[in-house]
């Protein structure tokens, strides 16, 4: 099939659907797509979901400027499309003399990035407000206003909410190739046809190098760095209310321990430079390296508890830094990279600066009559009383069929995120939208109903119900 | 809401809970009611199709299916009220909450029994690195998908650990056509039967590679192979002798933990061994009104343990719902020397029956002798030729000697010919 549109958006994480959200605003058609067959992205899923204020990252720089403005837009976005937020704030431990002569330094920091109530703590108020974290800390760095997300509804919130107000998305549609003739695009050739738009959005994160070679823009390189988790069941004796730290490296944020929106305890990640973009693979040491930085944060953690263990490559460009290019020798193309692990905090400023760089490039924005600003999320029955459990009973029996013992998921909740806009096609997207399979048991228990209940209402064979993408078949065809 | 009143209410309709609910109906309980989130009963065995169940209950070679079957009639009999498709979300103020299509259901309850089950250790339990593709399953989930569903996992297999629904499934596997490669097991010893060892790999040529375990998995969307090694006396992979198997799956049977989650809901104190509830010999857990029994409880290998252990579960909270339950002292009952745990951690010292204590050795061994004392003085001793941590141990008291305890007994364990 051929596609026209006055948009086309290459990669559905983070920044890809935080612009088509915005770009649906105004009388354009987008095209938003991705070679996964779900929205989410790499990165984005699978990062320490941190919306926080960065006050580490490098001053005065595009970053820096991007992150002041982005945190703010999260209050109303996080309202609007019911995504989970938790704003807990962060507590940097100081855990030697050494360490401690990097405070000021952190400090200057935080004020040059905007972040004024970035506070030192004595330990005996460290102590108070985290009574878990290492008792040895000689004091550390308090950021109230750092939250935690819910990495995976910010992503899906936006782009169903981008659907509704007429955006499409192309999963399972990767790029080819582009078509390039006196300075413009002529077509972009994916896995699901050829794509003709007037303005070309690279968004494509650990691969937007490969999109901006074929477009003939591509002075830098991307390599994947790899972070490895854990996560801790949520029953775990022993818990964190703040994102807790370690003091930066160049590299990296360091290690987190980091109480999600949903209850569970997240640890990591590590930072390894890798060349294959495909390696998601755990290591032993990575592993190791990330337990032992996280017990030296809190000493108590129940490592042992931990239900999964995960990774997740973030882009690291080469030249460093955030760029943000709209093209003078391609004629729409607008190339931005070097998002890195600020990225999802930066989303949404990315997304207002990226469409206002192209507006001043020529595009034309006329705002569209009806734009529908509320999403409502899925009504999760956990959350409810018996007597609203009931009413939602009454209302769809399906809600009083229990699938995911281990999370008390529905079978409602999970036809929902089959049908919703930018519905779940398989058992992982299942699990990213309502939590299925996320729980002690890892799916063992809700595996087999929820291939049943895919295949039931995509009207498949349980045969063709993947994992996620490619051929990752949960049975044997 | 709904709210329902009955003597005894029981939550799971496996073996355990089946069993539990005649009896408990039979010691005069009135009103019992099952709660089964399943849409039929029995639990687990009813994707349990191969035979080995009955042989010390009923003295003879059933099928899983056909060993629910006999207690379901039974329990249909006895007339106990059977809520099949509701699922226990919790316990609040002594009230079991349950859910079905039609609402949500309040039990208020004289007598709970936890019969619950257990769930299966998985991949991340044992933090296994690798990839995570599609094709690695539990080995219980995949004889669901199999048994239950009709559905084929995968053609080139590798299963890890030796649990005895991992070599079961072994077999069903080979009979439909796929090949095992190999079953790895950590540990120098064997964690299931021995007689499914010689059924189920020996029979069919399966490798079982003992002291060796997975260090690798590759493949992004589905298994392409995992990577084995074997391990040193301390359980470290030798990484210079390891060994790429290309498969499609991998199934592991890794090890199952009581499902307890409910019971934390009614303050239920757990043990750190077993990961079940800490009860006496009637089963009762320390909050008075909730009796635990079958897999939930402990697990256990045969399921004759569970039914005599659950019936037991069923009297007693139908003797509590009734205000009868025998009251004495509680002595407490502790794993000594060569023993993992043993089951019941209390007992009451009424004396109005004989107590059976449940218990599993820390390793496997010859010429073993197995001992209870207290006070220092040997209450019962028995040998055996072999015995394994993968197989439950029972010694029984008298209940003179119930009557007559003063201080803890102690559960011993040792060997002529140490096997690990």
């Amino acid at each position: 099939m051929n596609y026209n549109t006055d948009v086309l958006i290459i990669g559905a994480g983070a920044v890809g659907t935080a612009i088509a959200r915005e770009l649906s605003k105004f009388q354009l058609d987008v095209i938003l797509c991705d070679k996964n067959d779900d929205v989410g992205g790499d990165a984005s899923k699978s990062c320490s979901s941190c919306c926080s204020t960065e006050s580490t990252v490098t001053p005065f720089t595009l970053e820096s400027k991007l992150a002041q403005s982005s945190r703010p837009l999260f209050y109303h976005l996080c309202e609007e499309l019911e995504i989970p937020i938790n704003f807990c704030g962060s507590i940097t431990p100081v855990l030697n003399e050494e360490q401690m002569k990097v405070i000021p330094s952190m400090q200057e920091k935080a004020f040059n990035n905007g972040v004024y109530d970035v506070e030192f703590l004595t330990h005996d108020e460290i102590m108070e407000l985290e009574p878990n974290i290492n008792p040895c800390n000689l004091g550390g760095l308090y950021s109230p206003r750092d939250a935690q997300i819910s990495q995976f509804m910010l992503v899906i919130a936006q782009a169903e909410n981008a659907v509704a107000n007429g955006v499409e998305v192309l999963l399972d549609c990767r790029v080819t190739g582009m078509e390039v003739k006196d300075g413009k695009i002529e077509t972009v050739n994916t896995t699901k046809g050829d794509i003709h738009a007037k303005w070309v959005i690279n968004c494509a994160g650990l691969y937007c190098d490969e999109i901006a070679k074929m477009v003939g823009e591509c002075d830098f390189t991307v390599h994947p760095r790899k972070g490895q988790f854990f996560i801790l069941s949520k029953d775990t004796p022993v818990k964190v209310s703040h994102t807790i730290m370690s003091i930066p490296t160049p590299t990296s944020r360091g290690t987190l321990v980091i109480p999600t929106v949903d209850g569970n305890i997240l640890v990591g990640p590590t930072a390894e430079d890798l060349q294959d973009k495909t390696d998601k693979k755990t290591t032993k040491e990575g592993l190791d390296f990330v337990a032992r930085n996280a017990l030296a944060l809190v000493p108590g953690l129940h490592m042992e508890d931990t239900i999964t263990q995960f990774v997740g490559l973030r882009p690291a460009r080469e030249p460093e830094g955030y760029n943000i290019l709209v093209s003078e020798k391609v004629k729409g193309y607008v190339g931005i990279s070097g998002i890195r692990s600020s990225g999802l905090t930066v989303s949404l400023g990315i997304a207002k600066y990226t469409i206002h760089e192209m507006q001043k490039a020529g595009l034309e924005l006329k705002r569209k009559n009806g734009f529908i600003k509320r999403r409502e999320g899925i009504v999760k029955f956990s959350d409810k009383s018996d007597e609203e459990k009931a009413k939602l009973i009454e209302k769809d029996p399906l809600y009083g069929k229990i699938i995911c013992r281990c999370e008390q998921i529905t079978e409602s909740e999970i036809v929902q995120a089959i049908h919703r806009p930018v519905g779940a096609r398989t058992v992982d997207a299942v699990k990213r939208r309502v939590r299925a399979g996320m729980g002690r048991c890892q799916g063992g228990f809700c595996s087999p109903l929820v291939i049943e209940i895919i295949a039931r209402e995509l009207n498949i064979s349980p045969e063709e119900v993947r994992k996620r993408g490619g051929v990752s078949y949960m049975l044997d065809k | 809401m709904k709210e329902v009143y009955c003597d005894v209410v029981i939550i799971g309709a496996g073996p355990a809970g089946l069993a539990a609910a005649q009896s408990a109906k039979k010691e005069g309980a009135e009103k019992v009611i099952i709660v089964e989130r399943d849409v039929h009963a029995g639990g687990i065995l009813q994707q349990c199709i191969h035979a080995g169940f009955g042989l010390k209950y009923f003295g003879e070679e059933l099928t899983g299916p056909e060993y629910a079957e006999r207690f379901e009639e039974k329990v249909m009999e006895a007339g106990v009220d059977m809520m099949l498709d509701t699922t226990a979300l919790e316990v609040r103020d002594n009230i079991l909450v349950c859910t079905n299509t039609e609402g949500i259901i309040h039990i208020h309850y004289g007598a709970m029994v936890l019969a619950m089950g257990c769930r299966e250790r998985t991949r991340a339990n044992l933090v296994i690195p690798g990839s995570r593709p599609a094709g690695i399953y539990t080995a219980g989930t995949a004889q669901r998908l199999m048994n239950i569903y009709g559905h084929h996992v995968g053609k080139e297999i590798v299963i890890l650990g030796s649990g005895d629904i991992g070599m079961i499934m072994a077999r069903r596997l080979t009979f439909e056509g796929a090949h095992v490669k190999a079953v790895v097991e950590l540990m120098p010893f064997l964690a299931g039967l021995v007689r499914n060892k010689v059924q189920c790999l020996d029979d069919f040529g399966i490798p079982l590679k003992l002291s060796h375990t997975v260090v690798d998995i590759t493949g992004v969307d589905r298994v392409e192979s995992v990577t084995i090694a074997p391990v040193d006396e301390n359980k470290n992979p030798i990484m210079e002798k390891a060994e790429v198997i290309p498969c499609d799956t991998l199934l592991l049977s890794v090890g199952l933990i009581p499902e307890n989650e409910l019971s934390k809901t009614a303050g239920v104190p757990l043990s750190g061994i077993t990961k079940g509830a800490i009860v006496n010999q009637f089963k009762q857990t320390e909050v008075p009104s909730i009796f635990a029994c079958g897999n939930v409880l402990h697990v256990n290998d045969l399921v004759d343990h569970v039914s005599h252990e659950s019936e037991a579960a069923g009297r007693y909270a139908a003797l509590y719902a009734a205000g009868k339950l025998p009251e004495g002292d509680v002595i407490s009952v502790e794993p000594g020397e060569g023993v993992r745990y043993v089951c019941p951690q209390k007992i009451v010292a009424d004396g109005s029956e004989d107590v059976t204590l449940y218990f599993r050795t820390a390793l496997p061994g010859r010429n073993s002798t197995m001992e209870v004392s207290s006070d220092g003085q040997v209450l019962k001793k028995r040998k055996s030729i072999c015995t394994s941590p993968g197989t439950m141990e029972e010694l029984t008291l008298t209940k003179e000697q119930v009557r007559e305890l003063k201080s803890k007994v102690i559960v011993k364990a040792s060997h002529e010919e140490e096997l690990a």
